[in-house]
């Protein structure tokens, strides 16, 4: 009986529920992500070793450095001043106090080790959430010690793809026509260095002149314009073994060469009694095919990263503008439709985007646009500029700006430069010489 | 026979007062009073949840006292013609007669019609969004004073007062504070679902007890990396961002709270 009354009760009792409030947050900040980049702890005797072998005092300090620099350039990342971290690198390293690294606002943390061990450089890292207080991921690499700036690179490349969600384009390596002398009288010669200006190498001596090298999306081979018996000619070189030959024996002039997304072919121009057009060639049986047939002057041919479509710039219309066809040739498509000339479109790795290089009223514009000719946008504007190149991500674009000479001929210069598609992160990339035409590799893991 | 006459006279002469009472409002100018203007109150509380319904509810009643006022002064003379009695009936009949007059001014028909729209301020289903902003504003006033009654409440008063949500200015005071907090993994694809919802657990002082991702499982999925970056930049803002604004009273309502985090209006640029 007492119950059956305490359940009438309870059913009379009144029962308040709520809804569970839901709020949309689709707005945030586009601040760089304050993160700690702690120097890397290393013990006394390997730091004497690698101080014999490396000229470098403390190697896990400098390691960090190149970790710190790469994150900075993003224009994504806040590495905060060293100096006012709290806690040292050794004890940051086996459990960071993240008291600590909260107060100084990192809300990432990068720790480290580096050790001596059989004559090899083995390096340990741990990225961490400072806010949320946990370990994000923690790997270990050993390599040869001269290594040891690819090492900071690769960690970066890590960093980078566990805090934004896309792969980063560190461990990379940028070639260029490495340009000195007069503006009348210039030696080209082709260079190669990493993505952040060291390391630099010259592939060529010079003697002859080399023009548009484009790096193989899969290996270490580029392909690039240079002079074979006065004429120019596409050729092919092995990065590694040194090895180049000339792509084709074609009865005239081709340029503008750049390998299809598998690497086992080369799209190019071959211009014959005025007229140019597009062909391909497969690297393995040496097969040519003629993709365009047209008595216009098509050129810069730019393979989709599926391999399906093909993107170029030619005067058909009158006009320098894009279009994009079937990699057969077939339903080619003008894209572009603004004011002015557009040319060198070259297809992004994430496929989404096409970057260009647009001339209006006197001025030179990088850009891009949509494979279907809608959004285009203007990153950046200047004086002369051309010859975009995507950073393996899709996320950056490399160039090259001249500079203007004044009435005597003087004050010409030529310097790469990067900008990523925000179009905010405008930054002169640090060359021996002065550079032109360049190309960004793949990830050198891959 | 004498006294028969002499009630007879008390009861005319009664009668010939009365008329001479009530005669000179017949001659009188019906009152001039302006139009009724047909104001549509409406419940925003579906929408918006402004806690202001107190007030509002105030504010309600005493336009109903008010129109109840009218419809009283207001009754129309030409009805009132209508019911003049024809002939001097026997005198009982009379005073049943005017009674009934009384009653019918009472209710006039034609303001039953405005009495039945001011009835509608309580009306559920009735949403005009283009009055909303302007009581809005007019909220945004009044939200102090209805804050310190609202203060002033105990918890059991408290639940009386039914509110589905958060106004509008303490959702937006929130979204502000984590806007702030939120950097955007600017690599993710801006064409993918990637939405996150985090249901927050809050002390009443807006620090966050416990947080959980709702579609945890999607963390740890291969290929959901972009989804996991996402999720874990949102946990990051509601940890940065603590305490969060939340409001001073009502913490039943927004103890529990859930977030969707979504960066695809960002990612497109």
């Amino acid at each position: 009986m007492l119950f059956r009354y305490l359940f009438i009760l309870l059913i009379l009792l009144p029962v308040k529920t709520f809804a569970l409030i839901e709020v949309d947050i689709t707005r945030g900040n586009l601040n760089p992500l304050p993160i700690a980049v702690s120097p890397l702890s290393i013990d006394e005797e390997s730091k004497n070793n690698f101080e014999k072998i490396l000229k470098k005092t403390n190697l896990g300090s400098e390691i960090s450095i190149v970790v710190e620099n790469n994150l900075k350039q993003t224009g994504l990342f806040n590495p905060l001043n060293k100096d006012a971290f709290l806690q040292k690198p050794d004890i940051a390293n086996l459990k960071p106090r993240f008291e600590d690294w909260n107060l100084i606002k990192a809300q990432a943390l990068v720790t480290g080790k580096v050790t001596f061990i059989d004559e090899k450089l083995r390096v340990e890292f741990r990225l961490w959430d400072v806010l949320a207080g946990k370990e994000m991921m923690a790997l270990a690499f050993t390599t040869v010690p001269s290594n040891w700036r690819r090492v900071g690179h690769i960690i970066t490349d890590k960093v980078y793809e566990r805090l934004t969600g896309e792969k980063g384009y560190f461990d990379t390596r940028i070639i260029y026509v490495s340009e000195e002398g007069p503006k009348t009288n210039r030696v080209k010669k082709l260079a190669i260095m990493d993505q952040d200006g060291f390391n630099n190498k010259f592939l060529t001596l010079g003697n002859e002149l080399v023009l548009t090298p484009r790096f193989s999306p899969t290996n270490q081979m580029v392909t690039y314009l240079s002079y074979f018996r006065n004429l120019p000619r596409v050729y092919l070189l092995d990065i590694e073994t040194g090895m180049q030959e000339v792509v084709g024996d074609f009865p005239g002039m081709t340029f503008a060469p750049r390998f299809s997304p598998d690497g086992k072919k080369i799209i190019m121009s071959f211009a014959k009694d005025g007229n140019s057009d597009i062909y391909t060639m497969d690297l393995e049986n040496r097969i040519v095919e003629r993709i365009t047939n047209h008595p216009s002057i098509d050129t810069s041919p730019s393979y989709s990263p599926d391999g399906k479509y093909i993107t170029f710039n030619s005067d058909r219309s009158k006009y320098q503008q894009i279009y994009v066809m079937k990699s057969n040739g077939k339903d080619v498509k003008r894209i572009s439709f603004g004011n002015g000339l557009y040319g060198t479109p070259v297809w992004s790795p994430r496929g989404d985007l096409i970057a260009f290089t647009k001339l209006h009223k006197g001025k030179f514009y990088i850009g891009v646009m949509r494979p279907d000719g809608s959004g285009e946008r203007l990153l950046t504007e200047n004086f002369y500029q051309e010859a975009p190149s995507w950073s393996p991500n899709g996320r950056v674009l490399i160039f090259y700006r001249e500079t203007k000479t004044n009435s005597k001929g003087e004050g010409f210069s030529a310097k790469l430069w990067s900008i990523d598609l925000t179009g905010y992160n405008e930054r002169m990339v640090k060359t021996i010489t002065d550079a032109s035409d360049p190309s960004w590799s793949s990830l050198l893991g891959n | 026979m004498t006294r028969n006459i002499t009630i007879s006279f008390g009861l005319h002469i009664l009668l010939v007062i009365i008329t001479a009472m009530s005669l000179p409002f017949l001659a009188k100018k019906p009152i001039d009073l302006p139009p009724i203007v047909s104001v549509e109150l409406i419940q925003i509380s579906d929408k918006t949840n402004i806690p202001f319904a107190p007030k509002a509810k105030k504010i309600i009643e005493k336009v109903k006292e008010e129109k109840k006022k009218l419809v009283s002064e207001q009754a129309p003379p030409k009805m009132v013609k209508k019911e003049k009695p024809d002939a001097v009936p026997l005198p009982d009949e009379k005073i049943e007669k005017i009674k009934e007059i009384k009653d019918k001014k009472q209710n006039p028909k034609k303001i039953e019609t405005e009495v039945k729209q001011v009835s509608e301020f309580e009306k559920k289903d009735l949403f005009d969004p283009s009055s909303i902003s302007a009581l809005i504003d007019k909220s945004k006033v009044e939200s102090a004073e209805t804050d310190k009654k609202l203060d002033k409440m105990t918890q059991d008063q408290d639940k009386s007062v039914d509110f589905g949500g958060l106004s509008l200015s303490e959702e937006d005071a929130l979204k502000a504070q984590i806007f702030g907090c939120w950097s955007i993994p600017l690599g993710l694809p801006y064409n993918e679902n990637l939405l996150v919802r985090i249901k927050l657990q809050l002390k009443p002082d807006g620090s966050i007890i416990r947080s959980e991702i709702l579609d945890h499982a999607r963390m740890n999925k291969p290929g959901q990396g972009f989804y996991k970056v996402l999720a874990e930049s949102a946990l990051r803002a509601v940890k940065l961002c603590q305490p969060l604004r939340v409001p001073s009273s009502g913490y039943e309502k927004w103890k529990e709270l859930q977030l969707n985090f979504d960066a695809r209006e960002m990612l497109e640029g």
